[in-house]
């Protein structure tokens, strides 16, 4: 299969006044053409950064893209100049953020915030870029778009305002979309709206879709494949199948299981996971869930694991995956 | 990278370990203190201030002059090591008049903005906490008396009543205390509307337990920053009050007389003018800057 | 949109009212008349001139006849320049005042929001921080000040400009720089603030993702809605502006309006200080209400009766 992203050994990092957050530390991961991908994780594992990271929306400074490759379409986005990336988002890669209160401009109609990329990506005339507004604004599935295309964000509800924001990522249908959190903001019945249009309109691009989330529900829902992050680093990726059937590190599980789910035994209780993230100021030398994990080893609190295949899909960070360890457990 | 049977024996870790935090922590004004200090602007700026209080207090008693004595011999005489900043036209030593000016700057800044800090956080704190027709009210007296130009009604005033220090800060805190109001009623309102004071209010706590401990040391911040502007422009005023000759009577001077003074005589005497000018333009400078430097500490938002 | 202008109309003219009655008791609360400075007058020509000025008359007959004055704007005689009306100091003054306001009214504005934007594009740089040293340097040194130095280097010692006098195009020079140097300071800043929080916001990353050029983007989301709050500020720019202009007019000999009404303070002209007065109130509050109004015209997300969503 084609690969439209490749993210190879990531390092960015954030200097502040404390010090040196090192937010994404060496992050692996790839995206298929027409693909939907999950990037999973708690606040602060560095899944937001990462995203930020693809489009180059990191400011530099604080932000500094330490090491690492990001390759688009097999080109490596990193050294590339503002200039060159301007051409390529929009154009190539869209995003949809978090927060459709904040990510449209209180001053502008809709139509023109969508008619912006339309007239720099591909050169059409004003008329025709509101023609192809209009039309967007149906195909995301707001009513009444031609009056629509001429009001201010601020007459638009939350759930219009996210189904605008798409219609704006879409605009010129991009091959890799990156959702940022894109329900975490919305009520949970819009929230099923915008995911099944999200669906929908992927099968009717084939646009590849790298959705950032803490939602194991939209994972579900939306995706085929998942990475794990955590601590700036990714700790498992597989099929969704494998990872909600057979997940590997312990964190994985752990995760799975302080959701309540349909499919298992409604009496097992639900357990948290115990503990906070490390600060990523001093990132400690050995595996980052350490501190938190029920099955610690010597060896987690002095090496890092590496990420390791357990089938040509699934890979997994953790020592246990080791022989020695599996030896010792006996499985 | 030598792997052992060693390495992979579980080891027991303690789970509340993880909670620790590991970055001291520092309450709010500690923060801001801490990065008030690393300003270095802000920490001249204060230096100065401190420097020019105490001089305020002190230079006067130690100079052989005083503010008031006339001496027709020594008229217009430049500076020198007899006399620091020189005379003025009646012979009286700038030096200490400077030092006498800047008393009455100071007194008036620091003043002008005590009462209306007072004023300001009572008004806009019962106006923004009760809201409703209270607030409506309230806040309809402050919009009229907020469309009376500023200048024009201390100039009013102080033609009106015998020029004197608290007659000038009557006139600046008449209307000066607007400001206020509104930043303290604004905080109010946002804060009220809180979770946090949804929570204690749910806990039982009463009006008063919720305006002193909750809302007030909220909206502190913004109150010390208007507090810090309110001091260089009550300055401001008064310099300019003085210069067109609604000061403080003869012979006490504030800097805005001694400009006034100095400016017909600017050609052949210019440090009549200079010293008073570069007093209170210093003087503002190091206000604002301050001033800057605490709304950079408080406010969060710029934090680079 | 007509309910919401008849009910600032409405606050507009009872702010003048109270403005007008202020200032009337104000000035008649003061000892003695108009006339004890000229000691040497003998009572029986006294009493004729407080008759001609119908100062005799009880006090509230005065106040009555008074707010006819305002209204029908006849706003009495000057009692030291004896030939002239305050109508007659207002019309003479107030053009060249306007003048002189006018233009420091446009460099403020211009030369804040360039000063302002280029400081906030070149946040923390050295741009940035040479930007706000002037604007703070523009708050910190009084009018007053500011003008005798312009006077003494660019007049005294390089005779570039004229030294006072309102004439040709370069007497205006000086004064006009004096007047606007702390507007344009707090208009400089204000907008970099302004831009600073706008560049951080979600919108403008939006915007990026759309990949648009940084020109594009500073210019059609930022400055827009950088420039918006600093509408809000035209109004106490006039005010600052009509103030300044009471000591550079006088520094500068500019035959204006406020040189006019700083003499009447020191002459103790009670019906000028009055009259000038009013008038500088209402050119205040209508510029008040029509900034106001420009504003709810110009940002949508103003609703009509003055409040903001969300």
């Amino acid at each position: 299969m084609e690969r439209i992203l490749e993210v190879k050994d990531l390092h960015v990092s954030f200097h502040t006044y404390a010090g040196e957050v090192k937010a994404v530390r060496g992050v692996n991961f790839h995206v298929n053409k027409g693909e939907a991908v999950a990037i999973v994780g708690e606040s602060g594992c560095g899944k937001s950064v990462t995203a930020q990271s693809i489009m180059k929306l990191i400011p530099t400074p604080p932000g500094q893209y330490k090491k690492g490759e990001i390759l688009f379409n097999g080109k490596d986005i990193i050294p590339m100049s503002n200039k060159q990336m301007q051409d390529i988002r929009g154009k190539d890669m869209g995003m949809i953020f978090q927060d459709p209160m904040t990510s449209l401009n209180p001053t502008m109609t809709i139509g023109n915030q969508i008619m912006e990329g339309l007239i720099k990506h591909q050169n059409m005339a004003k008329s025709a870029a509101k023609q192809r507004a209009i039309e967007l604004l149906e195909i995301v599935g707001i009513p009444q778009p031609d009056r629509r295309v001429n009001q201010y964000p601020h007459e638009f509800s939350g759930g219009m305002r996210q189904r605008a924001m798409i219609a704006i990522s879409l605009a010129c249908s991009p091959k890799l979309l990156i959702a940022d959190e894109p329900t975490t903001a919305l009520d949970v019945t819009i929230q099923a709206q915008i995911l099944d249009l999200m669906k929908d309109l992927q099968k009717k691009m084939g646009t590849s879709i790298i959705m950032i989330t803490h939602d194991l529900g939209v994972v579900a829902e939306m995706c085929e494949r998942v990475i794990v992050m955590y601590a700036g680093k990714v700790i498992e990726q597989g099929t969704v199948d494998e990872i909600f059937y057979n997940p590997q590190h312990p964190y994985t599980k752990g995760l799975l299981h302080s959701v309540p789910r349909l499919d298992l035994n409604r009496d097992e209780p639900l357990t948290p996971i115990f503990g906070t993230p490390p600060d990523l100021l001093k990132p400690p030398a050995g595996c980052g869930f350490a501190a938190r994990c029920d099955c610690t080893m010597k060896v987690c609190l002095e090496h890092d694991p590496e990420l390791t295949e357990i089938n040509a899909s699934h890979k997994s960070a953790c020592w246990l995956q080791h022989p020695m360890a599996k030896a010792r457990t006996g499985s | 990278m030598q792997l052992t049977e060693k390495h992979f024996e579980p080891v027991s870790v303690d789970n509340l370990q993880a909670e620790e935090i590991k970055r001291p922590s520092l309450s709010f004004w500690q923060d801001a203190w801490r990065r008030l200090k690393k300003n270095k602007v802000a920490m001249v700026s204060l230096i100065f201030l401190v420097l020019l209080i105490i001089g305020a207090v002190a230079l006067p008693w130690f100079s052989q002059y005083n503010y008031f004595s006339t001496d027709l011999t020594g008229k217009n005489v430049p500076p020198s090591g007899d006399h620091l900043f020189g005379t003025d036209d009646l012979g009286r030593d700038m030096f200490v008049r400077i030092w006498y000016g800047a008393r009455i700057s100071l007194e008036v800044g620091f003043a002008a903005a005590f009462v209306d800090l007072i004023i300001g956080v009572l008004w806009g704190g019962i106006a923004g906490y009760y809201g409703g027709k209270v607030d409506e009210v309230m806040m309809r007296i402050a919009d009229i008396l907020f469309a009376i130009p500023y200048l024009l009604v201390v100039i009013l005033l102080l033609v009106v009543f015998s020029p004197g220090v608290g007659t000038i800060i009557l006139a600046l805190t008449i209307t000066g205390w607007i400001g206020m109001a509104r930043i303290v009623r604004g905080q109010m309102m946002l804060l009220k509307q809180q979770e946090f004071v949804l929570a204690a209010k749910s806990l039982g706590a009463d009006s008063a337990r919720i305006i002193f401990k909750h809302l007030i040391p909220n909206a502190l911040g913004p109150i010390i920053v208007t507090l810090s502007l309110t001091v260089p422009s009550a300055i401001f005023a008064e310099s300019f009050l003085s210069f067109l000759g609604l000061g403080v009577s003869a012979p006490v001077a504030s800097w805005g007389t001694m400009a006034s003074e100095g400016l017909p005589a600017m050609r052949y005497y210019p440090w009549r003018l200079i010293f008073p000018a570069v007093f209170i333009s210093t003087t503002i400078l190091a206000l604002n800057l301050l001033g800057d430097g605490i709304q950079d500490a408080v406010d969060p938002r710029l934090r680079k | 949109m007509l309910r919401y202008l008849g009910k600032r109309v409405i606050f507009m003219i009872i702010s003048l009212f109270l403005i007008v009655t202020a200032t009337f008791f104000l000035m008649h609360s003061i000892p003695g008349g108009p006339f004890t400075s000229e000691r040497t007058l003998p009572p029986e020509i006294e009493q004729a001139l407080l008759e001609k000025y119908n100062l005799h008359l009880p006090l509230h007959e005065q106040y009555v006849n008074y707010l006819k004055g305002v209204v029908t704007w006849e706003l009495g005689p000057s009692f030291t320049e004896k030939s002239s009306t305050v109508n007659d100091m207002i019309s003479r003054g107030f053009p060249v005042s306007a003048h002189l306001g006018f233009q420091a009214l446009l460099v403020a504005i211009f030369g804040g929001i360039s000063l302002g934007v280029i400081a906030a594009l070149y946040h923390n740089k050295w741009q940035d921080y040479s930007a706000m040293m002037l604007a703070v340097l523009g708050l910190s040194v009084p009018s007053f000040i500011l003008a005798s130095f312009y006077q003494y280097i660019f007049s005294i010692e390089l005779g570039w400009f004229p030294i006072a006098k309102w004439d040709t195009w370069r007497h205006t020079v000086l004064p006009t720089l004096a007047l606007s140097a702390s507007p344009l300071a707090f208009i400089a800043r204000l907008t970099r603030a302004n831009m600073i929080e706008i560049m951080g916001q979600d919108y403008i990353k939006t915007a990026k993702s759309k990949g648009l050029s940084t020109p594009v983007i500073t210019v059609k989301h930022a400055i827009r809605n950088a420039l918006l709050p600093v509408i809000t500020y035209l109004g106490p720019l006039t005010a600052s502006i009509l103030t300044g202009a009471f000591v550079v007019e006088k520094i500068f000999g500019v035959p204006g309006l406020g040189r006019e009404f700083v003499m009447s303070i020191q002459n103790r002209d009670y019906t000028v200080i009055m009259g000038t007065t009013i008038f500088y109130a209402m050119i205040l509050v209508v510029m008040i209400l029509i900034v106001d109004i420009v504003y709810t015209l110009i940002d949508p997300r103003i609703k009509l009766g003055g409040s903001r969503k969300e």
